[in-house]
């Protein structure tokens, strides 16, 4: 039988990592450009790559609406990176007119963690997590600077929520899909 | 319930250098020479600029040696964007490497287009935290300037002409070749290694995934939302757009298309609507009449 049809918004970005983890999975990854692939999908995995370009191509594609309607319909949501400053309610050092999804409610610091040079590796202790930390990779990562009622944070680098969770919606600063490691991911398909 | 994190950080591993080479996928890079034209790019959709002081066009008709671009003007472009800012160094020039490193630079393109300073080496891209992008004309360059630690690799093309027939000779030879060398056996990988001059752990890697270990992007001579269409088709990851967006008559409308048109590549209509009225593209050169063959460069 086949898994749940989990949709990659394919707009921009790291998009083939997290295909690859969902086949590993035994989901099915299908690409979302456009409203009629949303439309056909259990669940959406917002990857990383640059969020001004991706929140551009949401609104050339006419993809921001419906998708916005989704997330508000409870539609599971997984954002890493670039995926987290898009499902965020508010963002800094963002274009001016980046407009958010506003999918859980978080404020989220553009590039907080600095440039390439700054980008890093680490083991995090995950709340709820079983079998130890998870080896996590930052690429010119954001951090989230506030964090609303009802939002749970899971993991942290010194005092910065970098992994957060709000209902349907999970959204972390970090690349599970460029580690060996498909926890995340697995408990995301756990729970759709 | 937020958790204590055990966090010992490493930065410059080649997992984070590979790592920015994917989040660039899907996009357009384009080429600027200062802060106003920095801004139209993000603007734009761009995934990442490239600042430098005179883009290839204007490198070809100048003429003299081409170097390393003004620090001071980097961090003009640094300061004017959110998005990743790569410069170029000249091949084999690990001087002006480590000052781009220094700068902060995002990645450094080790460039053809720049006059070469070194006749038989590449730089060691390894002694490097800071990832590299190396151009390449076939899979046996590729593969050497991945063993010499290259985080991206992308075609050759003929910088500055406009002209896209060069890009699609050397993503098609890239290309191909990876493609035979998934159906040969593991006698024939040797001899592989020998005729491309490429490490043969490499080549049996090659041979397993399909792929080269690193992202592949297309550049040189782009101008159109077409030609980006037709480099992502043949399979190219991302494309490089340089002389072609600031040369042609409208460049912000010409951007937003190419990048429109590299996330739509395969669907014919919408690469059609962005196309539309765009003005004058890049005018261009033939690349069979340039004078000085940039793609030479580079062992």
């Amino acid at each position: 039988m086949d898994g749940p049809k989990v949709g990659v918004l394919a707009l921009q970005g790291a998009t083939e990592p997290h295909r690859l983890v969902l086949d590993a999975l035994g989901a099915t990854a299908v690409d979302v450009r456009t409203p009629e692939d949303l439309a056909a999908v259990d669940a959406v995995i917002l990857p990383g790559g640059e969020s001004t370009t991706i929140s551009f191509l949401l609104d050339s594609s006419g993809l921001r609406v419906p998708l916005a309607e989704r997330l508000a319909d409870g539609l599971p949501a997984l954002g890493t990176c670039a995926g987290m400053i898009l499902l965020a309610t508010e963002v800094l050092d963002g274009r001016p007119d980046q407009e958010s999804l506003g999918a859980i409610d978080i404020t989220v610091r553009r590039n907080a963690f600095g440039r390439q040079r700054d980008s890093f590796e680490a083991d995090l202790a995950v709340a709820g997590l079983p079998d130890g930390p998870l080896h996590a990779v930052f690429i010119r990562a954001p951090a989230v600077e506030r964090v609303g009622p009802g939002v749970e944070v899971l993991a942290t680098v010194g005092d910065r929520p970098v992994l957060c969770r709000q209902g349907a919606v999970t959204v972390c600063s970090f690349h599970p899909e460029l580690g060996d490691d498909l926890r995340l991911h697995q408990r995301f398909l756990e729970e759709i | 319930m937020a958790s204590e994190s055990a966090v010992t950080p490493t930065t410059g591993t080649f997992r984070v250098k590979r790592g920015l080479a994917e989040m660039l996928k899907g996009g357009v890079i384009m080429d600027v020479v200062d802060s106003e034209q920095a801004k139209i790019a993000e603007d734009a959709g761009a995934v990442a600029v490239m600042a430098l002081e005179r883009v290839p066009s204007d490198i070809r008709r100048d003429g003299g040696v081409a170097r390393m671009s003004d620090p001071a003007m980097i961090e003009g472009i640094q300061a004017a964007v959110t998005i990743p800012v790569m410069a170029k160094a000249r091949i084999g020039h690990f001087a002006e490497a480590q000052v781009l490193e220094s700068l902060g630079v995002d990645f450094i393109d080790e460039s053809e287009v720049l006059t070469p300073a070194d006749e038989a080496h590449h730089i060691d891209k390894w002694a490097f935290t800071a990832p590299f992008v190396c151009g390449a004309t076939n899979l046996g360059e590729a593969l050497r300037r991945i063993s010499e630690g290259a985080a991206m690799i992308r075609s050759k093309g003929e910088a500055g002409t406009g002209d896209v027939v060069q890009a699609v000779r050397h993503l098609r030879s890239i290309l191909g070749d990876i493609r035979k060398i998934q159906v040969a056996d593991s006698a024939e990988l040797f001899d592989w290694a020998k005729k491309l001059q490429a490490p043969l752990p490499l080549v049996q890697e090659v041979a397993e995934t399909g792929q080269l270990p690193v992202p592949l992007f297309c550049a040189g001579g782009l101008a159109t939302p077409a030609d980006a269409s037709l480099v992502m088709q043949l399979g190219a990851q991302s494309v490089f757009v340089g002389s072609g967006i600031f040369k042609s008559e409208e460049p912000a409308r010409r951007a937003r298309a190419i990048v429109e048109a590299t996330t739509h590549f395969r669907d014919a209509a919408i690469v059609a609507k962005v196309s539309r009225g765009l003005g004058e593209a890049i005018r261009g050169i033939q690349s069979s009449d340039v004078e000085t063959r940039l793609e030479d460069r580079g062992w």
